[in-house]
Parts: C-alpha cells; structure tokens; sequence
C-alpha cells in the first residue's frame, strides 16, 4: 500500500515511466533477506511462539506440553486479572493526559528559532539519554521519606512515603514517565509545527486572528497526524513500561503498580508460569494491535498508515 | 506519500526564513514559553542533585542541604563504583550496542535501498508490510519465546543472546527512517549510475549510503540508545554477574548500597556520563534526524 506510491510527484513523467521497468525487477529483493531472516526468526516466529506457549505447561526449564485452554481459563478467571488491566490504562491513560498539552506548548514553544531556545532544547532533552533504570533508582533515592530530598530539605510535604501508598505510587509512575519521555515527544511536535506552511498564519493574522484562535484553528488541525503519531507511541509504549515500574516499586505498594508487563514477568520468570504468562503476552500484543489500529482509524485517511506506529 | 510531506517540510523552513515570519508569532507564545521554562526547572532539579550528591560523602549528605554545592567534594563514590566491576559492565555495554548496530544498521540499511529501488514488486512490498507491522506490535511481549529460543541455541547467558534480538527488535523502525531518505534521492542519479554500468551493489555504496549518512547516523544513535539503556533482555537472557550490562549492574548496585545514596548516584552519573558526551558530539545530527523521521 505504502510501496508503490513511492515515486516523487516531482519526478517527470518520462523518468518515472523509465524508471518503474526497472524496479519491477527482483535482482534488489535479495537484500531484504539478511534483515527478513532475523526479524522472522526473532520478531515473527516469538509472536507465533508466544500464542502458542499460552496453551502449554512449561516452567521455563523442563519440557513444555500441552496444556489446552487451562491457562487461558486460569487467567481470565483470576480475580487479580481486571485489576491488573485498570492499572495499566490507568497509567496509560493518565500519562497520556498529563504529557500531550504540555508536549503540544512545549513543542509549539521550541519551533522558534531564537538561539536561546535552541540552548533550552539541549538541555531538555537530557532524559532521553538516561535509561529508565537511572531515572528509576534516581526517583526511588530521590524520594525515600528517610534518605531523600525530602527529608534534606527538612520539608514534611516532600517526606511522604510516596512509594508506599497506592495512590501516590500510581501518580509517581504517572510523573516520571512524564518527566522521562515529555521531551521526546516536545520534539516531535517541534518537527511538526515547523512544517505548517507559514503561509496559514499569514493569511489568518491578515484577517485578525489572535493567536489562540490560530493555536485551535491552524497548529491543533495541522499536527492532527503528528498527535496520532506521538499518541500511538505513547500508548503502545505505555505497555511496555517494564523497566522503570520494575525497578522503582516492583509493582507495589502490593499491587497498585502492577501492570500487565510487570505482570508477565512475575507470572513467567518469578513464578515460573510460562502458560499463564504468554496469556498476558497475548493480550498485550492484542491490547497493542487494538490500540494502534484505533487511533489510526482516527486518523481517518490513507496518509495515517505511513505515520503509524512510527 | 512521505516524499512529497517531507519535501514540503524542507520547503516550508525554507520560507520561515523569508518574508513573514513564524518566529515573530512564535516569539510571543508566552504561555508555551511559560510551560517550556517550568518543565526546564522539573527537568534540571532531579539532574543538578544527582552531579552534586554524587561528590558528596555520607555525612555530608545528611548534614547538608541537598542542592548544597560540596563543601568537601569526594571521588570516594566512584572510586566505589568503578571498583564494583564497572568496567567489566562498561565493556559489556559497549560490545553489545555496537555488536546490535553495526549490524542491524547496514541489513537494514540494504532492505531499505531493495525496498525503494524494488517498489513494485510483491516480495518487497510483503518484507515492508511485515516491518511496518512490526512497529505496531510491543515486541517485548514475545520476550517469553524469545527466552526459548535462545536456550535452544544454547546462547543462554552470553551477550550474543542479547544482540540477536536486538538486532531483530530494531530492524522495522530503521528501515522505515532508512527507506523515507533513501526515497528522497533523486531517482535520475541512480538512472544515470545504472546507464553507466553500475549494479545495485555500487549504486548502494556509491549513492545511497553517502546520500543517506546523516539519516544512517541518526538511526544508528537513536537504536544505540535503546541498546545501551535496554534492560529487558539482559534481564532475561543472561544470569552471570560477569554478563551484566550497564543498566542490569546500576540495579543490582542500587540493591546492594540502596542506603549509600552518593554512591548510587555516582553509578547512575558513570553510566550516563558516556552518552552524554556523546550527546554533546552529535547532538544536532540526533535532534534533527529524529524529527524528519517522526515528525511527518
């Protein structure tokens, strides 16, 4: 779908017509294949596998046999089970809502061209290099009511045992993945906003419309792909926030942290479950699919495919 | 389709310079200025106290205010670190990042050049299908037959099972970058390169890759990073502490001195720290190559 609309629309018509006899002709296909084979062995073939495991008994080392509906039936019947899919679209969710309008101005924001905000960029961007484990450990240092800032500064606010209570552990996960990935997605708006034609100002300006107005009625409709893009990465990204759950509350305050891909690891490599975890595996790459596919839909027009996931 | 956006987008800055300008509007955007500065501050405040606390000792550290410069500044901290095998760790991260992306950069790099030199032909247009599928699809979920996999190549416990994966998990996105630049070279060079006599192969090394280095660069630290900072697989792939990666070794550190924060904060600054710099080198190539490769 996306393959044969690749020629330029500045191309002469001679050229392309030249040109296609050419491509039709398979003698380039064999440099797919170094790229196909691992991607099929590793990427393919573990989605099929993962299906496949969810409907056997294997406990990671012994030999795996079949185990037939049994651990979908013990999965979907585990009372822990909606709890665990609330908090994951709880985070989800949240995140969402939290990093989009402030992604949106801060992006918007960083499309000038002063050299100041160029600087500004440099620095805000530093998150983006820290693997979630650091900013995890920093945040878990960071916030213990006994060593942390808190009780540095002597300030009883700041002291709360933030991992210790359900709520203010959901809405610390909420933070620091906004914290972390805020400036990757000002980044994307940035690159975005840069490529509306400033020409739409001009006209909107000329007939007397203020900048909020223009805001909503040129930047907000003209980033529409480029805020299906940034929320389809942070939504499907949010199911795979594994690392920085894990290591900065484990899941807990008892399970108030437990996402679904925390929970795969606890069910398979803790647990031993390797049935029961490849169930969740399933229904995050089924939760993965649904969600990627929705907001493509949202997209509404072909053009959405070329954005997607990406 | 993206040709034409991202021709567009070299247009439109083209005209930001001209006549009318967007950075007069933008100049007076105060409340996004507002919420860029803010976010600056939440930003830099959790950064600034790792550096400080970081070359502080224990009872500086709870005698002082925690944004306090050291009045005694201590490499004790690292010296800690570094003799916790850090750098056998150091090493282990950079064999795997570079031993995933020398590699997956330059297979990816070919399928991207078959992929537009080829469009057209089914096989190709299915190899494409299939990576752009890959991108919708949280591939950490198929960590589980991963894990099979590769104890039955009895890879279990060696950096060679965390850099096939890698290579795997890292392919669909660069090839999707890769190929959105390799669409933008003109199609009559490589026309006049093939009347001249020249296969595919020449054309790949002697067109596409000079013409496509900024993107190739971008690609291969946007996939460094993920490699570097990656924590999953090291995980679950390997067991002996003498396999360990950098972000595996920060954790099990953490766990050990969880009480000595300067020295949980200096690991985190002695992992950082070579990204960073790295960062400071290739900073412009980073920040504008993600953009064209998002931002469509």
């Amino acid at each position: 779908m996306t393959v044969p609309s690749a020629a330029p629309p500045v191309l002469p018509a001679r050229a392309r017509k030249a040109l296609s006899g050419v491509g039709r002709s398979g003698p380039v296909a064999w440099m797919a294949i170094p790229a196909l084979a691992i991607f099929v062995v590793f990427g393919i073939v573990p989605l099929f596998g993962v299906l496949f495991l969810s409907f056997t008994r294997w406990d990671g080392l012994g030999a795996i046999d079949p185990a037939g509906f049994a651990n979908w039936r013990s999965v979907l019947s585990d009372p822990a089970l909606p709890h665990t899919v609330w908090v994951t679209f709880e985070i989800m969710i949240l995140s969402w809502a939290v990093q989009t309008p402030l992604s949106l101005l801060i992006g918007t924001f960083l499309a000038g061209r002063q050299r100041y905000r160029g600087f500004l960029a440099v620095l805000f961007f530093i998150p983006l290099l820290l693997s979630s484990a650091a900013i995890a450990i920093t945040y878990k240092a960071l916030l213990d009511p006994n060593f942390g800032l808190g009780a540095g500064l002597k300030v009883g606010l700041l002291t709360q045992d933030w991992l210790g209570r359900e709520n203010l552990a959901l809405g610390v996960v909420v933070f620091v993945v906004s914290w972390q990935f805020i400036p990757f997605h000002s980044l994307i708006y940035q690159g975005g906003v840069r490529q509306i034609p400033t020409s739409m100002y001009e006209a909107a300006s000329i007939d007397g419309a203020g900048r909020i107005r223009q805001f909503f009625s040129i930047t907000l409709p003209q980033l529409k792909y480029t805020i299906i893009t940034s929320s389809t990465l942070m939504v499907v990204g949010s199911l795979t926030f594994f690392d920085l759950i894990f290591v900065l509350t484990a899941g807990g305050p008892g399970d108030a942290t437990r996402v679904l891909a925390l929970d795969m690891y606890k069910r398979g490599f803790q647990a031993n479950l390797m049935g029961p975890a490849s169930v969740i595996a399933v229904l995050l790459v089924l939760i993965g699919l649904a969600l990627a596919l929705l907001l493509r839909r949202l997209g509404g027009s072909t053009t959405a495919s070329q954005q997607e996931g990406a | 389709m993206a040709v034409a956006t991202s021709g567009a987008g070299t247009a439109s800055r083209r005209t930001s310079r001209g006549a009318f300008n967007l950075r007069k509007l933008l100049q007076l955007n105060w409340f996004g200025g507002a919420a860029a500065w803010l976010w600056l501050v939440i930003v830099m405040v959790p950064l600034y106290w790792i550096v400080v606390t970081s070359f502080k000792d224990q009872t500086a550290y709870f005698s002082q205010n925690p944004f306090a410069l050291p009045t005694a500044p201590t490499l004790a901290n690292y010296r800690l670190v570094i003799e916790s095998d850090f750098p056998q760790y150091f090493l282990n991260s950079v064999i795997v990042t570079a031993g995933t992306i020398v590699p997956a950069v330059a297979i990816a790099f070919m399928a991207a050049y078959a992929i537009v030199r080829g469009a057209g032909g089914k096989f190709l247009a299915g190899v494409n299908g299939l990576f752009l599928m890959g991108l919708a699809i949280p591939l950490q979920a198929t960590i589980i037959p991963v894990y099979l996999l590769i104890i039955r190549m009895h890879l279990y416990d060696s950096l060679l099972a965390i850099i096939l994966p890698s290579i795997a998990f890292a392919i669909p996105l660069s090839v999707l970058v890769l190929s959105n630049f390799i669409r933008d070279v003109p199609k009559e060079l490589f026309e006049s390169m093939r009347v001249d006599g020249a296969g595919e192969w020449d054309m790949l090394r002697g067109l596409a890759l000079p013409l496509t280095r900024p993107a190739l660069v971008t690609v291969s630290i946007y996939n460094g990073l993920g490699v570097w900072n990656g924590f999953l697989l090291p995980l679950i792939l390997t067991q002996s502490p003498d396999k360990r990666t950098l972000p595996l070794a920060l954790w099990t550190f953490q766990g050990q001195y969880s009480v000595n924060i300067p020295a949980v904060l200096a690991s985190v600054m002695l992992t950082t720290l070579p990204i960073v710099l790295l960062y400071a080198i290739g900073r412009r190539q980073l920040l504008s190559g993600l953009t064209a490769g998002f931002s469509r």
